[in-house]
C-alpha cells in the first residue's frame, strides 16, 4: 500500500516536472480557453441577448469553465497515447509497480493541471468582467464541481487512450466526444432555440448540468438556456454530482482492467 | 542452472491469422548470453515482450530465474532489466529526471535514486547530458539511457530487444562495449539482433529463429560448422591454374572449384592443408597471390538454414507482419 502511494505519486510528479521543463504545455493548455473567453466575451457577447445583470460574460465564464475541462478527456487520452507508442507504458509495465499506479498517476496529473488552467481562465474572466456574486464558499465548490468532473472525465479519457492507440486518432475521437457535448449544451447559447430533440439532448447533457450547476453557485439565476420545468434544470447540482459518480463508477475499473489486459 | 526458459510458446494475431510465434523454445544458461537472431517478423521481440511479462501466450510455458512469467509477473519484474527497440523514456525530461523517477519506481528511496542515477549516468558516459532533455539526445544516447534505467536495481537477467537498431556504427561500437561490460560482470542476458556481426560479438550461444521458430541454435563456431568447415582459397596468375588446382585437389582431397583466378576447396583441417599446400606451391615455383582459409559467415549460415539471406528480409517494409509469411 505504501508502495502503491508512492508509485502513483511518482507518476503525478512526472507530469509536473514535464512542465516545469517544458512551460510552453502550461501556456499552450491555456491560451485555447483564454482565447475562447475573449471570442465569446468580445464576438458574439454584444450580440446574444441576456437579460442577467452583469451581461453575458456572467453566463458565458461557466459555459467556458466547463468546456475547458471537457477537454481533460481528450488531453488524457493523447498523454496516454503518446506515452504508449514511445514504449514508456511498456517499461512502466515491466517495473514492480502496483497495478494502476500509471494511470491513475496520470488523471493526478492532468487534474493538477485543470488547477492551473482554471486560475490562469478565472483570472481571465475576471479580467474581462466577469464577477462571481455568491460569495466565496459557493464559489469555491463551483470550483470543486468543475475539478471533479475533469477527473471524471479523465478516466473516459484513460479508456479511449489505451482503446486507440494511434495518438492523432485518438486526438480525432477525443475532439469527436467533446466537441458536440460541449456545443450541444447551454454553455454558449440557450438551448430553448434548438430543435425539440436536440433541446432534450442538451437538457440533460452533463455539460448543460455541469454549467447550470456552476451558474447556480456562481449566484446567477438559473434561467438561460434551460426549460425551467425540465428535471436536470430544477436539480443541476444533484445531477451533476450523480453523473460524475456514474462516470467513475463505470470508467475507473473499466479503465484499470483494460490496462491490466491489454496487450499490443 | 537455466535462468530463462521458454517452452512451446505459440502466439497469434488477428484471431489467429499472423502466427507470431509457432511452438518456440529456448532457454539461457545462467551467466551467458543467448543472442537471438533473425529478420524482422522472425518474432524476436514477441518472445522478448512474453519472457519480460508484457504480453501472455496463446499457449506455452516460460519462467525467468525459475519464476512462472505467467503466474507471477510480479516477482518477475523484481528481477529484470528490459530495453527495447525505442528509447522508452520521457522525452521531455532529463536524463537525470527519467534515472531518478526510475529508482523511485523501483522503491530506492529518494536518496539511494538519486545516487543511483548519478552513478548510471556516470558509467554510461551522459554526465554531462544528465541535465539535458532527452529530446536533445543522439540516437546512441537515448539508447544508452534506456539501458542504464533497465539497470537501476542491478537485475541479474537482462533482456535487450535491437539494441542497435538504427544506430551508426560507431553509436553501435560503444554499445557493444558497454553490453560487454555488463556480460564481464556476471549478467545473464538475452538479446535479439537482426545483425548477424552483433550476435557473433556479443552471444556466447546463439538461436536463430524464423517464422516463429528456432530453426538452429548452438554457437556461433557450431552453427557455421553445420553449414560446412573451412574452404581452402588461392588466388593464382592465369598461367598457374592448371598446377595450382591439382595441388588442391591432392591435399584437399576433394574437387575444386574455379572461380576467376581464385581457387577453392572445402578441407578437414584448415591449417595443415593450408602449410602443405604453400610448401607444394613454393616446390611448384609459384607464388600465389592470395592465399587463405575461408569460414563461412554467420550469413552464409542464414542463408543455408532459411533459403533467404537475413539482410534482404530487413530492407522490405514488412512491419506489420509478424512471421506470417507461409
Amino acid at each position: 500500500m505504501k508502495h502503491a502511494i508512492s508509485d502513483v505519486l511518482t507518476i503525478t510528479k512526472r507530469q509536473l516536472l514535464q512542465l516545469a521543463r517544458v512551460p510552453e504545455i502550461l501556456v499552450f493548455s491555456t491560451i485555447q480557453p483564454v482565447m475562447f473567453v475573449l471570442l465569446f466575451r468580445f464576438v458574439f457577447g454584444g450580440s446574444i441577448a441576456s437579460d442577467q445583470p452583469g451581461g453575458y460574460v456572467q453566463l458565458l465564464m461557466p459555459g467556458i469553465f466547463v468546456q475547458t475541462v471537457a477537454f481533460t478527456l481528450a488531453s488524457t487520452a493523447i498523454g496516454l497515447a503518446e506515452d504508449m507508442k514511445k514504449g514508456l507504458i511498456d517499461r512502466f509495465r515491466s517495473l514492480p509497480i502496483s497495478r494502476g499506479a500509471v494511470i491513475i498517476g496520470r488523471t493526478f496529473g492532468d487534474a493538477l493541471l485543470n488547477i492551473l488552467v482554471l486560475v490562469v481562465m478565472a483570472l481571465a474572466g475576471f479580467a474581462v468582467g466577469w464577477r462571481p456574486t455568491s460569495g466565496i464558499l459557493q464559489t469555491t465548490l463551483a470550483f470543486l464541481f468543475l475539478f471533479m468532473f475533469g477527473y471524471a472525465l479523465s478516466w473516459i479519457g484513460i479508456l479511449v487512450g489505451l482503446s486507440v492507440k494511434e495518438a492523432r486518432t485518438v486526438q480525432s475521437v477525443g475532439f469527436l466526444v467533446t466537441f458536440p457535448l460541449t456545443f450541444l449544451s447551454n454553455a454558449f447559447a440557450p438551448t430553448t432555440g434548438m430543435p425539440r430533440a436536440l433541446q432534450y439532448f442538451a437538457e440533460w447533457n452533463p455539460v448543460s448540468t455541469m454549467v447550470a450547476a456552476c451558474r447556480q453557485l456562481f449566484g446567477l439565476e438559473n434561467r438561460f438556456g434551460a426549460t425551467a420545468d425540465s428535471w436536470p434544470s430544477q436539480y443541476p447540482l444533484e445531477t451533476s454530482l450523480f453523473y460524475m459518480v456514474l462516470l467513475m463508477v463505470i470508467f475507473i475499473p473499466l479503465s484499470i482492467r483494460k490496462y491490466k489486459n491489454f496487450s499490443s | 542452472m537455466k535462468s530463462v526458459i521458454a517452452e512451446h510458446l505459440v502466439k497469434t494475431y488477428s484471431k489467429g491469422e499472423v502466427v507470431a510465434l509457432n511452438d518456440l523454445s529456448l532457454d539461457v544458461e545462467e551467466g551467458t548470453v543467448l543472442g537471438v537472431l533473425g529478420p524482422n517478423g522472425a518474432g524476436k521481440t514477441t518472445t522478448v515482450r512474453i519472457l519480460a511479462t508484457l504480453l501472455k501466450p496463446d499457449s506455452g510455458h516460460a519462467t525467468v530465474a525459475g519464476i512462472d512469467v505467467i503466474k507471477h509477473p510480479d516477482k518477475v519484474r523484481e528481477l529484470i532489466g528490459l530495453s527495447g527497440q525505442y528509447a522508452a523514456v520521457d522525452e521531455t525530461l532529463t536524463g537525470w529526471d527519467n534515472l531518478v523517477m526510475f529508482g523511485r519506481l523501483y522503491h530506492l528511496g529518494r536518496q539511494p535514486s538519486i545516487d543511483r542515477a548519478n552513478e548510471l549516468l556516470e558509467r554510461f558516459d551522459l554526465t554531462e547530458a544528465a541535465r539535458r532533455p532527452i529530446k536533445t539526445y543522439s540516437g546512441g544516447m537515448r539508447r544508452r539511457l534506456d539501458l542504464a534505467a533497465s539497470l537501476i536495481v542491478k537485475p541479474k537477467i537482462l533482456f535487450l530487444d535491437e539494441p542497435t537498431t538504427g544506430l551508426d556504427p560507431r553509436g553501435r561500437q560503444d554499445m557493444w562495449g558497454v553490453i560487454q561490460d555488463l556480460v564481464k560482470g556476471g549478467v545473464t542476458l538475452l538479446l535479439t539482433t537482426q545483425y548477424l556481426e552483433e550476435a557473433d560479438q556479443l552471444a556466447d550461444e546463439i538461436a536463430v529463429i524464423d517464422h516463429g521458430k528456432v530453426i538452429a541454435r548452438g554457437t556461433s563456431d557450431a552453427l557455421k560448422k553445420q553449414v560446412g568447415g573451412e574452404r581452402l582459397e588461392i588466388t593464382v596468375e592465369n598461367e598457374d591454374i592448371p598446377v595450382a588446382q591439382e595441388i588442391v585437389a591432392r591435399i584437399s582431397g576433394n574437387t575444386t572449384h574455379l572461380d576467376l583466378r581464385t581457387i577453392s576447396a572445402p578441407v578437414l583441417t584448415g591449417s595443415v592443408a593450408l602449410m602443405e599446400t604453400l610448401r607444394a606451391l613454393d616446390e611448384a615455383k609459384i607464388h600465389p597471390l592470395d592465399i587463405g582459409l575461408k569460414r563461412p559467415s554467420l550469413d552464409d549460415v542464414f542463408l543455408s538454414l532459411t533459403g533467404h539471406v537475413a539482410e534482404e528480409i530487413v530492407e522490405e517494409p514488412i512491419k506489420k507482419k509478424r512471421g506470417g509469411k507461409k
